[in-house]
């Protein structure tokens, strides 16, 4: 209950700093129109080429870009930022001041930062894929629409583990800057359905870097490609994930020694 | 002549320095750099499978050439980015740079270029990684070597030079990033990053050849794996020389009137 309460205050923080900044609002909204421009050009271009993509059309895979970009949006409005932070205090080792909080450590370090207005990915994403089921002329049932929330979700937990993971690593490396340019390049992979990669890359995508579970699973439960046994073990591995997640991290705090004020 | 000699060969010293003592750092960049042409390639090769070997008369062979020496190109095209302009000007940092008796950009190029020293030599087992994977077919003629060991250099200084120009808009408006992100994705789409340019339509490469992005990532690339002419190649290290001087010209030009409007009281 009081986490709750602490998520919902860092919240209304996190937008109320945002509403300071109203124009900023209009700036994101055009640089994901950028971005879904870009998307749309390479979709144009791949499919002035060919008629399908290793078993998806081209309202199937617009669909994958859709919840590529609401995914991305999420990441960057709520995972991203608070990981940034985490990974700059542990190196300037302003990290105290969160450790010696009366809350867990974990859960304060993953909610202090949220970024509003990058939710306009979320709404372009979504906008994209209405679309791209209105296009795919299929009836989405409730069943399905259910299977795609909890897929979203889970791989949205995971992903949040996964990042966890890699910034955890700072504890032990220190200086990792490079660790969003390495998570974004990786997270691109996902703007195309995983089952395009050869096997070695699948699997990587799938187990080492929930890419997969992310984008691809979602969008194979909106495109009747979803087994229930897939499903269960995108459960059994984000619930994996996050206990491995709470483990590095434990271990990780572990070898944290402040340099602080 | 001795002192910029001098300084330019103490900066790079410095960053080849400073980017040794962190080698897990490089090769978490380096992981990251390397998805993204992986996942462009796996793209392309899958159509060229589909259309029955080749696409736009790239072979998967041919394909797997162009990304992999993408990811070198890319190494050389690696310059300060417009964004850290942004926090320079922003930030008063900019103060700093005046102070010195030489024009800011000198040092940008010069750490740059010590950097790449680093990147190319931790760069070398990851292609050849990629080279046993993807089984490129790369067969140069020694000129084509010769221009592409020219080319990535050059390439380095236009891009240098455009977004340098880029950044310092932020003496201007402090609300750059949607310029920034809008010259990004044309640059994506234009340079024969996201795609190699042969495969674009034909109105599109009109386009991207009279914009210096091409010349930045497609020219250095198709330098060694295609086929081009000599004539294709010389002009090409024109069209570099000539994007370099309307680069040095401009970052002048804009200097000149912006830097009067800054003013900062600095950290």
């Amino acid at each position: 209950m009081k986490i709750i309460r602490l998520i919902w205050s860092y919240l209304r923080i996190g937008i109320a700093n945002e509403m300071q900044y109203r124009v900023n609002f209009f700036i994101q909204l055009l640089q994901s129109f950028i971005a879904l421009g870009t998307g749309l050009i390479g979709l144009w271009l791949v499919f002035s080429h060919t008629t399908e993509l290793g078993g998806w059309s081209q309202p199937e895979l617009l669909a994958v870009m859709g919840i590529y970009m609401l995914m991305g949006g999420i990441i960057q409005s709520a995972i991203q930022p608070n990981m940034q932070r985490l990974m700059n205090e542990i190196q300037d080792g302003s990290l105290d001041f969160a450790l010696t909080k009366p809350v867990d450590g974990q859960i304060l370090v993953s909610i202090r930062e949220f970024r509003f207005w990058q939710l306009t990915d979320v709404l372009v994403g979504l906008i994209v894929l209405v679309v791209a089921i209105v296009q795919l002329q299929e009836q989405i049932g409730i069943g399905q629409a259910l299977a795609f929330v909890a897929a979203l979700i889970l791989g949205g937990i995971m992903i949040y583990s996964f990042w966890l993971m890699l910034t955890t690593t700072a504890f032990w490396l220190i200086r990792i800057w490079e660790l969003v340019n390495l998570f974004q390049g990786l997270y691109a992979a996902g703007r195309w359905p995983v089952t395009i990669y050869p096997q070695w890359l699948r699997l990587g995508l799938t187990f080492l870097v929930p890419v997969a579970f992310a984008v691809t699973v979602p969008a194979e439960a909106l495109t009747n490609r979803l087994t229930p046994l897939s499903l269960l073990g995108a459960l059994g591995l984000a619930l994996l994930l996050m206990v491995l997640a709470r483990f590095v991290w434990r271990l990780g705090v572990r070898s944290y020694s402040g340099a602080s004020a | 002549m001795k002192r910029f000699i001098d300084f330019y060969l103490t900066s790079m010293k410095i960053a080849i320095l400073e980017q040794l003592q962190y080698r897990a750092q490089n090769y978490f960049y380096l992981v990251g750099v390397i998805a993204e042409p992986t996942i462009y390639l796996v793209v392309w090769s899958t159509i060229a499978n589909q259309q029955g070997g080749s696409v736009g008369g790239y072979t998967a062979g041919g394909l797997a050439a162009y990304y992999i020496v993408w990811t070198l190109v890319r190494q050389m095209n690696i310059v300060f980015t417009p964004y850290g302009w942004e926090d320079r000007i922003q930030h008063g940092k900019l103060s700093m740079e005046l102070m010195r008796p030489m024009h800011p950009i000198h040092s940008d190029v010069s750490y740059f270029a010590g950097w790449k020293i680093v990147m190319i030599l931790f760069w070398f087992p990851i292609a050849a990684i990629m080279a046993l994977i993807f089984k490129p077919s790369l067969n140069p003629t020694w000129v084509q070597v010769v221009v592409f060991f020219i080319a990535i250099w050059g390439a380095y200084l236009v891009r240098t030079m455009i977004f340098a120009v880029l950044g310092l808009i932020t003496l201007w408006t402090t609300r750059v990033s949607a310029i920034f992100e809008l010259v990004f994705a044309l640059e994506m789409i234009l340079s024969g990053r996201f795609v190699p340019m042969t495969l674009m339509p034909v109105w599109v490469q009109h386009i991207a050849f009279y914009l210096p992005f091409q010349w930045t990532f497609f020219f250095p690339i198709n330098a060694l794996v295609g086929h081009p002419t000599p004539l294709q190649l010389f002009s090409g290290l024109g069209m570099q020389l000539l994007w370099i001087l309307i680069g040095v010209v401009a970052v002048r030009i804009v200097w000149h009137f912006g830097v009067r409007r800054f003013s900062s009281v600095g950290n």
